[in-house]
C-alpha cells in the first residue's frame, strides 16, 4: 500500500476537523505520531469543546472591547449600579464603571497571565528537573529539598508575603512570581523520567561521542518527554489562572487600576446578592476558562497516552 | 518501621523550621510595619516612630530577630502584633476555629472522595461514573472563593424557602448566644455546614479522580481475579484486597492535600467571616505584620508535619513492604 494515491478514507476526518486537507503525497499506511495524536484528540469531544472555548474566550477578550462603547477605566456618571442594558451590556458598578469592559479587560489579563505562567513554569520544570535527574548528586538533593519545602510553605503564602514588594510595579513581576513558585511538582515528574532516559542507549551513545551535557538534555532528553511537557503546560495554565485570581482576590496580585477576573470577583462579592451582575459574569468567565484548559489538558493526556497518570501521582 | 517513621518525623521537623525561617525572613524583608504610622496625618513625632522601631527591633539583623522570636516562641510567647496585642492571646481561639473547619472538612472530603472514586471505578462508564466525572471537573475548575460565594447564596435561598434561618453564613457562632449547651451545639453546627462544604467539595472532587484511577488499575489486576477464584465474594475481594491496595498511593496525596488546605481555608474563613488562622494571615499581610505571618506559617507547617507523618503511618500500615522493614 505504499502508493501515493490520496486515499478517500482519510478525507472525512480531516474535513470534519475543519483543518486544511493534507498534501496528497501522504502515504496512507504510515501515519505519523503527530497526526495520530491530533486525530485522537479531535475524537475527544469535551477536549475539542475546551479548545474551541479557549479560542473563543481569547477572541471575546480582545475583540469584545472594540465593539463596546465604554473603556474599562471609563466612568459613566449617569449610571450607577445599573443592571445589564443595551447601553451597558453587563451593567455598571457602584462608581459607574462598565462591567462588560472591565470583565473583558480582566479576562485578557487572566488569560495572558495563565498562558505565560504555564509556559514559563513548564520551561523551568523541564530544565531544572532534567538537570537534577541527569546530574544527580547535589543538584538532585537541592531540588528535592525545594519541592518538599514548598509543600510545607505553600506558594500562595510566599507570594502573598512578597506582594508588598511588587505593589505599584508591573504585572510581569507577578507573572514571574507565579512561575517561579509553580514548577516544583512538574520538575519532580521530569526528574523521574530523566532518570530512566539517562540509561537509554542513545543517551549513552551521545555521551561517549563527547556531546556536552546541556546539549544531551536539550536534544535527547527533553524532546523524548515532549508529550508530558505539553500536557503539563496546559494543565498549569488552568492552575495559574486559579492562583492569579485567588491572589488578586485579596489584592495580593494584579494591582489597581488594572483589573483581572480575581480583582473583579473580589470587588463584586460583597454586593453580589443584590447586584448579581457584579459577580456572575467575572466568576462565570473564570470557571469556564479554567474548565476549558483542564479539558484540553485531559484530552491531550488521553491523546498522547503517555503513562502520565502514573507519573502525576509521584 | 519505627526507624522509618522516626526518620520521616525528623525530616518534617527540619522542614517546618526552615519554612518558618523563610517566611519570617521574606516578611521582614518586604514588610514595612511602620508605614501605617508614617502615613498618619498629622504625622506622629519622631520619638514615637523611633520607639516603635525599637519595640519591633527593626534595627537588628533579621537572623538575630528570628532567633529571638524562636526563643520566645519556645516558651509559648509568639511576640506582639504591630499594634502591640500579644499574639498568644488570639492564637488558641483562632487555631481552634481553623482546626474545626479543616478536620471536619478533610474527613468529609477524604471519606466521600474515596467512596465516590471507588463507586465510579466499579461502575465505569455508567451514569454514576459520568456524573462524578462532570461534577469533579467543574469543581476542580471552580476557585474556592467562587464556590464559597455560591454556597452562601444557596444558603440564603434555602433560608428564604424554609422561612427561618437554617444555615448561617457569617461567623462560627451566633454572637452572645444564650441557651443550653445542646442548643449552642446546634447553633455551631448551623454555622459549620456551609464553610465545611466549601472546603470539602474541592477535596471530594480531587480525591475521587485519583481514587478512581487507582481503583481501575487494581480492578484489572491478577491478584484480584485470584482472590475471587479462590472463593471470595466479589464484594469481599474488592474491599479487602482491592481497596486496600488502591489506598496506598492515596496516602501521600492526603498529606499533600492537607498542606493546600490553609490556602483554601484563607478564602473560606474570609468569606464566611470566621476568625481563624487563614483570616489572620490576610490581616497580617495587609497590616505588614511579620509576627502574625510567622505564626500562621508555623501553624501551616505543623499541620503539614502532622498530616504528612500520619500519612506515613497510614502508608506503613497499608503496605507490608514498609511495615516489615
Amino acid at each position: 500500500m505504499s502508493t501515493s494515491i490520496d486515499r478517500p478514507g482519510t478525507a472525512p476526518e480531516t474535513a470534519a476537523a475543519g483543518s486544511p486537507v493534507e498534501a496528497p503525497a501522504q502515504v496512507a499506511t504510515s501515519v505519523s505520531r503527530g497526526r495520530l495524536v491530533v486525530r485522537r484528540f479531535l475524537r475527544n469531544r469535551p477536549a475539542v469543546a475546551g479548545l474551541v472555548v479557549v479560542v473563543l474566550l481569547f477572541a471575546f477578550a480582545y475583540l469584545g472591547p472594540l465593539f463596546s462603547p465604554w473603556a474599562y477605566d471609563e466612568l459613566d456618571y449617569s449610571a450607577f449600579l445599573q443592571p445589564p442594558s443595551a447601553e451597558h451590556w453587563f451593567g455598571t458598578t457602584q462608581i459607574g464603571a462598565d462591567v462588560f469592559a472591565q470583565t473583558m479587560r480582566g479576562l485578557q489579563k487572566s488569560l495572558v497571565i495563565g498562558v505565560l505562567v504555564g509556559l514559563i513554569s513548564t520551561g523551568l520544570a523541564a530544565v531544572v528537573g532534567a538537570a537534577a535527574g541527569y546530574f544527580g548528586g547535589w543538584t538532585d538533593r537541592v531540588l528535592m529539598w525545594v519541592v518538599d519545602l514548598l509543600l510545607v510553605l505553600p506558594a500562595f503564602l510566599v507570594i502573598a508575603i512578597l506582594s508588598p514588594s511588587f505593589r505599584g510595579a508591573t504585572w510581569l513581576i507577578f507573572v514571574l512570581m507565579l512561575a517561579v513558585f509553580g514548577w516544583m511538582i512538574a520538575a519532580r515528574i521530569v526528574r523521574g523520567l530523566t532518570l530512566t532516559l539517562r540509561e537509554r542507549e542513545f543517551v549513552t551513545a551521545a555521551r561517549f561521542m563527547g556531546v556536552p551535557a546541556w546539549r544531551i538534555i536539550l536534544r535527547h532528553i527533553l524532546p523524548n518527554m515532549s508529550s508530558i511537557l505539553i500536557i503539563d503546560a496546559t494543565i498549569s495554565m488552568g492552575v495559574a489562572i486559579l492562583a492569579e485570581s485567588g491572589l488578586s482576590f485579596f489584592g495580593f496580585g494584579v494591582q489597581p487600576p488594572d483589573v483581572s477576573l480575581g480583582t473583579l470577583i473580589g470587588a463584586g462579592l460583597d454586593s453580589a446578592q443584590t447586584f448579581p451582575w457584579l459577580f456572575a459574569f467575572s466568576a462565570g468567565f473564570l470557571v469556564v476558562a479554567v474548565l476549558s484548559f483542564n479539558l484540553i489538558g485531559d484530552g491531550l493526556r488521553d491523546a498522547f497516552d503517555a503513562g502520565s497518570r502514573q507519573a502525576r501521582k509521584a | 518501621m519505627a526507624r522509618f517513621l522516626a526518620q520521616r518525623l525528623l525530616n518534617y521537623v527540619v522542614l517546618c523550621f526552615i519554612a518558618v525561617f523563610v517566611a519570617f525572613t521574606l516578611a521582614s524583608l518586604t514588610f514595612n510595619p511602620l508605614s501605617a504610622l508614617l502615613e498618619r496625618n498629622p504625622p506622629p513625632p519622631a520619638e514615637v516612630i523611633e520607639a516603635k522601631r525599637a519595640e519591633l527591633r527593626l534595627d537588628e539583623p533579621i537572623p538575630e530577630r528570628f532567633v529571638g522570636w524562636l526563643a520566645d516562641a519556645a516558651h509559648g510567647d509568639f511576640g506582639t502584633t504591630v499594634t502591640g496585642v500579644p499574639i498568644t492571646d488570639q492564637l488558641v481561639s483562632r487555631a481552634g476555629v481553623s482546626l474545626r473547619l479543616f478536620i471536619v472538612g478533610t474527613t468529609l472530603g477524604i471519606v466521600v472522595g474515596v467512596a465516590v472514586g471507588v463507586a465510579s471505578a466499579i461502575r465505569q462508564y455508567r451514569f454514576l461514573d459520568y456524573a462524578a466525572t462532570v461534577f469533579s471537573f467543574v469543581l476542580l475548575s471552580t476557585p474556592v472563593f467562587v464556590l464559597a460565594a455560591l454556597l452562601k447564596f444557596g444558603g440564603l435561598h434555602l433560608n428564604e424557602a424554609a422561612g427561618t434561618t437554617v444555615l448561617y453564613f457569617q461567623g462560627e457562632v451566633t454572637p452572645s448566644f444564650q441557651g443550653s449547651a445542646a442548643a449552642e451545639l446546634v447553633d455551631r453546627l448551623q454555622h459549620l455546614i456551609l464553610p465545611t462544604l466549601a472546603i470539602a467539595l474541592g477535596q471530594i472532587a480531587l480525591y475521587s479522580r485519583y481514587q478512581r484511577s487507582a481503583m481501575l488499575d487494581v480492578l484489572g489486576s491478577d491478584f484480584l481475579r485470584t482472590a475471587q477464584a479462590k472463593g471470595l465474594t466479589r464484594r469481599k475481594a474488592l474491599f479487602t484486597h482491592g481497596l486496600r491496595t488502591a489506598l496506598i498511593p492515596m496516602a501521600t496525596l492526603f498529606a499533600f492535600g492537607f498542606g493546600l488546605l490553609l490556602t483554601g481555608g484563607v478564602f473560606t474563613e474570609r468569606i464566611f467571616g470566621w476568625f481563624g488562622m487563614g483570616d489572620w494571615f490576610v490581616y497580617g499581610v495587609q497590616q505588614q505584620d511579620t509576627n502574625i505571618v510567622a505564626v500562621v506559617t508555623l501553624f501551616a507547617a505543623v499541620l503539614v508535619l502532622i498530616s504528612g507523618w500520619l500519612s506515613d503511618v497510614l502508608y506503613a500500615a497499608l503496605d507490608p513492604r514498609i511495615r516489615l522493614r
